[in-house]
Order: C-alpha cells, then structure tokens, then sequence
C-alpha cells in the first residue's frame, strides 16, 4: 500500500556538484584577471583613443558566438545517434548561452560604432552575420517552446539545429561578398601585435565563461528533467489496481 | 522498397498535393493574390522615384514570394492535417523520403508558377528592363526557388504542426534563407545592370552549393521530423 | 494449458503505458491475440482504447511497456509492423478535394498495388455511383465506408479497427462484418475498439475492457474462456 504523504523519490542526475562551482569562480576571476591586464598593458588606439577597450569583450564574445552553435551542432548529431536525453539537455544549453553571447556581441558593436561612425548599426559583414545567427538560434529555441511533447521536441531541435549550424559558414561566406560588393568600411581588424596578448587571455577567459555557462545551464534542466521523472512515475504507481 | 516504388510514391504525392490545390480553389489563387499586393505595398514603400524603384525590384520580388511562399508551403501540410491523412500518410510502407520528394515537387511547381506572375507584375510595376542575359537570370531564379522551396518544406514539416504556425515557420525559415536572398537579389541586379558574369556567376556558384547542400541535408533530417 | 510462444502470437503486448503530460492514459496495458482471434476493446470515453490501438499501430511510442506485432517491435521494427497492419482510425484521414477514385488511386500508388483493382473495391463498398465525386461532399458514413476500401488494398495479417461501425448504416455495418470476417477466415487478427459490443457481438471471440489504464478481459458471453491467460490484475 502506498503511503499518501510520501513524496516522490527523486533520483538525482550525475553532475559536477562543487567542482563547477569551483570552476565558476575561476572563470570569473580569470575574466577579471584578464580584462584588467588587457586594459592596464595596451596603449590607446590611435583613432578610436580608449575606446579600444570594448574589444576585449566584444572580439572574446563574437569568437564564442561562432564557437557556440558547432557546440549545439555537435550535441545535436549526438542526440539523433544516440537518442539519449542528455544530448538534447546540451544542445540546447549551448543554444541558449550562444544567443545570450550573440546579443551581447551585437549591443557592444553598436556601443563601439556609435561613437565611432555615429550611427548605431554598420551593415559590416561580421556584425551581420552574427545578427542573423542570432535570429538563427531564437529560431531554434522559438521552436523548443512552442512544441510540448519532450521526444518530438528533441528530434525536431537536432534537425533545425544541425541545418542552422551548416548554414554559418555559407551566412557569413554571403554576407561577406554582399559587403564587398557595395564596399562600405567593416570593423577595424585588430592587428597591432600590443592588442594580441589581452585579445589572447580575454579569449580563453570567455571561453571558461561559456563553458561554465552552458554546464550551469545544463545540469538546471538535468534536475528539472529528473523531478519530472519523479513525478510521472509517482502518477503511475498511484490510483487503479494495485499491481503485484 | 525500390527506387521505382519510391518515385512512383513521389509521383503520386505531387499529383494528390497540385489536385487538391487546383480543385480548392481557394489556395493558389489567394496565395499569388498576396505576393502581388505585398509587391504593391513594396512600391508603395519605396516609390514613386523611378530609380529607386527600379533599384529595390529585386529585393522586393523576392520578399514579396518569401512572404507568401510561407503560406503555401504550411498549407501543403495542412491537407494532410485536416482530416487525419498524415497518420494514413505514414502508415504506408517504405520510405518516408519518398512523401518529401513529392511534396517537393508539388511546392516547387506552385511557387515557380507564383515567381513567374510576381517576377511579371514587378517588371511592369518597377519598370525594370529585361536584360540581355535574361536565361541566365532564370537560372538564377530556378536556383533561388530551389533553395527556397527545399527549406520551407522541411521546416512547414515541423511548424505546421507546432502552436503558433504561422509565426514559427517564418521564424525558422527567414533566417536561413539569407544567403539564398542575398545571392538572387545580387545576381539579379548584376544581371539587370548589364554587369555580367563575374559577380552574377560567383553568387550563382553560391545558390547551388547552398542547394546541394541543403537538399541533402534536409533529405536525410526527414524521416526524423515527420514521424509523429 | 498451452501458453502461446510470442512468436505466433498476432499481438503481444506487455505494460503497455502512455501519458499526456503528467498523467498517464494507460498505465500498462498486456494484451495477447492469436492469429484468427477477434477481440473487442471496450471503456468509457477518455479510457485509453484509441492511444492503445495506436500504439500498436506505430503511430506513437509507448512511454514504458513492449509489444511485438506479428513478431516484430513496434519500437524497433515500425516499417516491418506497418507492413502487416491495417489500421482503421476514427477519422477517415480521406482528401476532401479528390475524388472517392482518386482517393483509392492514391492509395494503390502508395502501397504499390495495381490501380486497376480500384473500381471493384468501390462496388463492394457501395461508392461506385459517387467515384466521381469529391469526398468533401460525403456524408460520415460514407466516408467511412470509402476507409474500409481503403483497407481492402492491404491484405493485412492484423486489423486494428478503431470504433469501425461508427456512423454505418445497417447495410454499412454487414460490410464491415463480413470483411472482418473474411480477413479472419484468411488467418488475420482482429482488435476492434467498440463503444457498444452489439454490431460486432457474433464476431468477437473475447472482450478486453480498459479501465484506470489497465485492461480486464472477460470472455464474450458464447465462447470458451478456458485458454485465455492474461489480464494485469491480480497477478
């Protein structure tokens, strides 16, 4: 006989537990660590003055922006060949910490052209690119949301997010050429070697960040996932004939 | 099953999907209605500067079937939605490619048919002139409705399904064809503005590595995106 | 008391369980039918018989349980399953803008069988005087019929027939029996969902009725219940 008041057995995913924390804290105070010493050691700009200091966040963002969706990607071929739940969980983890990095590279590229050409938005190839990525991914989880059943959900996100993935290089390929052809100047490239070392650790710090991000993210919905499992099994022991 | 079984199911597929079109009455015509009026509203935007207009054309030919196309390729689905056929659909035994293909065939006639009247009306309400190369510009425009044909019927598998279709669709879909609109639109004014085949040609070698590639992709995603 | 091995078994059907969010439809359904064996499926709206029945049609997955159709898995062999199945759904899943014809036209293309054998099927339903017209304007009963001729394409081994005399007049519902029988004859299995046993009372040879989720089988009232081990309560 089952007890009324019990409540259900919860079996707890495997995660990372106080080693991500741990990781956590690192990467931020890497991030930290490493913004102060790309501020502190490069000289200001020539043109734009100090204002090339928004490049140690916007350029570490946009690399990861282009980093996320072969992550989603990755996962997404996973999940169709493995089917495990887990791989879903991921790829849309990825999704999610993309979009946030996507729009973060977008708002500091219009924060550095405003002053820069005075105008808020520059149809460059790269920021374009990473704008319709951006539209690509709020697809991607538009669709997430608006399908309720979990194993339809899964299947369908794999597909649209694996034929999202293919389409960067052929986005940017394109835009690129758009660009080109109707020559308006792109975002300066950076190139002076004083700018390397900061881009350098900035990069490796961003990417701590979003790993962080993403397995943070992930092991949210593998908790979720379980104490929906919980309460189904729960709903099937209980009412009708008991069962030997 | 064997390749002629499949193409037979193909076959069959197209011709049940452009029948019930045809005999609906309803469909094609409404649907070619829109693209013109939004063609209309285009010139509305952007006119009444001859130039101007005749420079926005491109654009808005394709926008104008973009829009519409994404009523055409839900309502492919939604005969099979309707009365519970989709379950018959998949019960019949072999390939789920097959359904694909056919419904392939089926929205790529409707919507050449529909560029066809569009890319008409845009000539005259733009006053564009056609170019010399004009069957270059019909490859060009073949290969653009490929494309366009190839994504919105895999993504209107999934979105005419979900809540919210008529949102979702364009949403998945409008983001995707980017390369394929800037490619149309840019060989498109290479070719009217007389500069030949450097420029039209490398985004022509773009539209069909997009093709290619999509079409493959989108055959092999299928099976996993229409099973229930 | 000979237990039948899952290999001649039509349907074998272990805990069968399906929910719809968080509450479960069916809560592990067993079921077992021989080939020749007609079964009926009765409960009261909401009970689970159309999701059972589809479930063992492939359309949806069980969320827990296994069943083999004609020895295969529904989970892992669906096109072997489809293969041997003909399925009657409560909708007629027809196209409205085509024609009866067409519609059997379509159908014979799709299963890869001669199109010629078309116009004879639609006699035996009685839809050879509207061939010609769109299914838009056929009444329920008709269409109905016209999904019978539909399944008269397949020579199916099991029929899962969901609510079959539905909206049948008199006439529609000896077609329905004398098909179920003649497919029966020829060695098939039959498990028909029912709202009320009485079209189908001489041909059923037991009733599975399905409540809380669960299946209870009671013989019908002339046959032999000796032989028939199942049912999940209890045991």
């Amino acid at each position: 006989m089952t007890h009324a008041a019990q409540s259900p057995a919860v079996t707890l995913p495997r995660t990372w537990g106080n080693r991500l924390t741990i990781f956590g804290w690192f990467a931020f105070l890497f991030l930290i660590g490493s913004q102060v010493l790309a501020i502190a050691i490069s000289p200001p700009d020539r043109d734009m003055g100090d204002l090339q200091k928004i490049m140690y966040v916007h350029v570490p963002a946009a690399w990861m922006t282009m980093l996320a969706p072969l992550t989603v990607l990755v996962f997404a071929l996973r999940y169709l060949w493995r089917r495990r739940e887990e791989d879903d969980l991921l790829a849309a983890a990825a999704a999610e910490v993309a979009v946030a990095f996507a729009g973060l590279t977008l708002m500091l590229g219009m924060l550095w052209a405003r002053p820069t050409w005075g105008v808020w938005w520059t149809w460059d190839a790269r920021l374009t690119s990473t704008l319709v990525l951006f539209l690509i991914l709020c697809g991607y989880l538009a669709l997430r949301a608006l399908v309720d059943d979990r194993e339809q959900r899964a299947q369908w996100s794999a597909a649209v997010g694996i034929l999202g993935a293919i389409n960067v290089p052929i986005v940017y390929m394109s835009v690129r050429w758009w660009r080109t052809i109707h020559q308006i100047q792109s975002s300066p490239s950076t190139v002076d070697p004083a700018y390397v070392i900061g881009l350098r650790l900035n990069a490796f710090a961003f990417l701590f960040v979003m790993i962080y991000l993403i397995r943070r993210r992930y092991e949210a919905a593998l908790i979720e996932r379980a104490a929906e499992h919980a309460i189904e099994s729960a709903a099937l022991g209980k009412g009708g004939t008991d069962r030997g | 099953m064997s390749l002629r079984h499949d193409w037979r199911r193909a076959r069959a597929i197209a011709w049940k999907d452009l029948t019930a079109e045809r005999r609906s009455k309803a469909g094609f015509n409404s649907v070619v209605a829109l693209a013109v009026t939004i063609l209309a509203m285009f010139g509305f935007a952007l006119g009444p500067d001859a130039q101007a207009i005749r420079d926005a054309a491109p654009g808005a030919i394709w926008l104008a079937v973009l829009f519409a196309g994404v009523l055409a390729f839900n309502r492919s689905y939604q005969v099979e939605l309707d009365g519970g056929a989709l379950e018959q659909l998949i019960l019949y035994p072999g390939g789920r490619r097959a359904i694909f293909a056919g419904k392939l065939l089926a929205n790529f006639a409707f919507v050449s048919l529909m560029l066809v009247i569009v890319i008409a009306v845009g000539i005259v309400l733009f006053q564009v002139t056609i170019p010399s190369a004009w069957p270059a510009l019909v490859g060009i425009v073949i290969c653009g409705a490929v494309g366009l044909v190839t994504l919105g019927t895999f993504y209107a598998a999934m979105a005419s399904r979900s809540r919210a279709r008529e949102v979702l669709l364009p949403l998945l879909l409008f983001p995707m064809l980017v390369p394929v609109l800037l490619a149309a639109i840019e060989a498109t004014k290479a070719l009217l503005g007389g500069n030949i085949m450097s420029d039209a040609g490398a985004w022509a070698r773009l539209l069909v590595a997009f093709d290619v590639v999509f079409l493959v992709a989108t055959f092999l995603a299928f099976e996993s995106v229409i099973e229930v | 008391m000979v237990i039948p091995t899952s290999s001649s078994l039509a349907i074998d059907a272990s805990d069968i369980a399906r929910r719809f969010g968080a509450s479960w439809v069916l809560r592990g359904v067993t079921l077992r039918l021989s080939p020749g064996e007609v079964v009926g499926v009765l409960g009261v709206n909401g009970s689970g018989k159309s999701t059972f029945l589809r479930i063992l049609a492939t359309l949806i997955k069980p969320h827990a349980g296994t069943a083999l159709v004609c020895g295969h898995d529904i989970a892992r062999e669906p096109e072997e399953v489809r293969a041997q199945i003909g399925y009657l759904a409560h909708t007629p899943g027809l196209y409205d803008d085509l024609t009866a014809r067409e519609n059997l036209i379509f159908a014979a293309a799709m299963l890869d069988r001669d199109e010629r054998g078309v116009d004879a099927i639609l006699e035996r339903v009685g839809l050879l005087a509207y061939a010609s017209q769109p299914v838009r304007g056929f009444s329920s009963g008709m269409q109905r019929r016209l999904a019978i001729g539909r399944l008269m394409l397949i020579r199916p081994k099991v029929l899962l027939l969901d609510e079959p005399y539905s909206n049948l007049d008199s006439g529609g519902l000896d077609l329905m029996n004398s098909l179920i029988s003649e497919w029966v004859d020829a060695g098939a299995a039959a498990l028909v969902v029912l709202h009320e046993l009485a079209p189908a009372a001489d041909l059923l040879d037991r009733t599975v009725t399905l409540q809380d989720g669960r299946a209870a089988t009671k013989p019908a009232m002339h046959s032999d219940p000796a032989g028939i081990p199942l049912a999940a309560s209890g045991r």
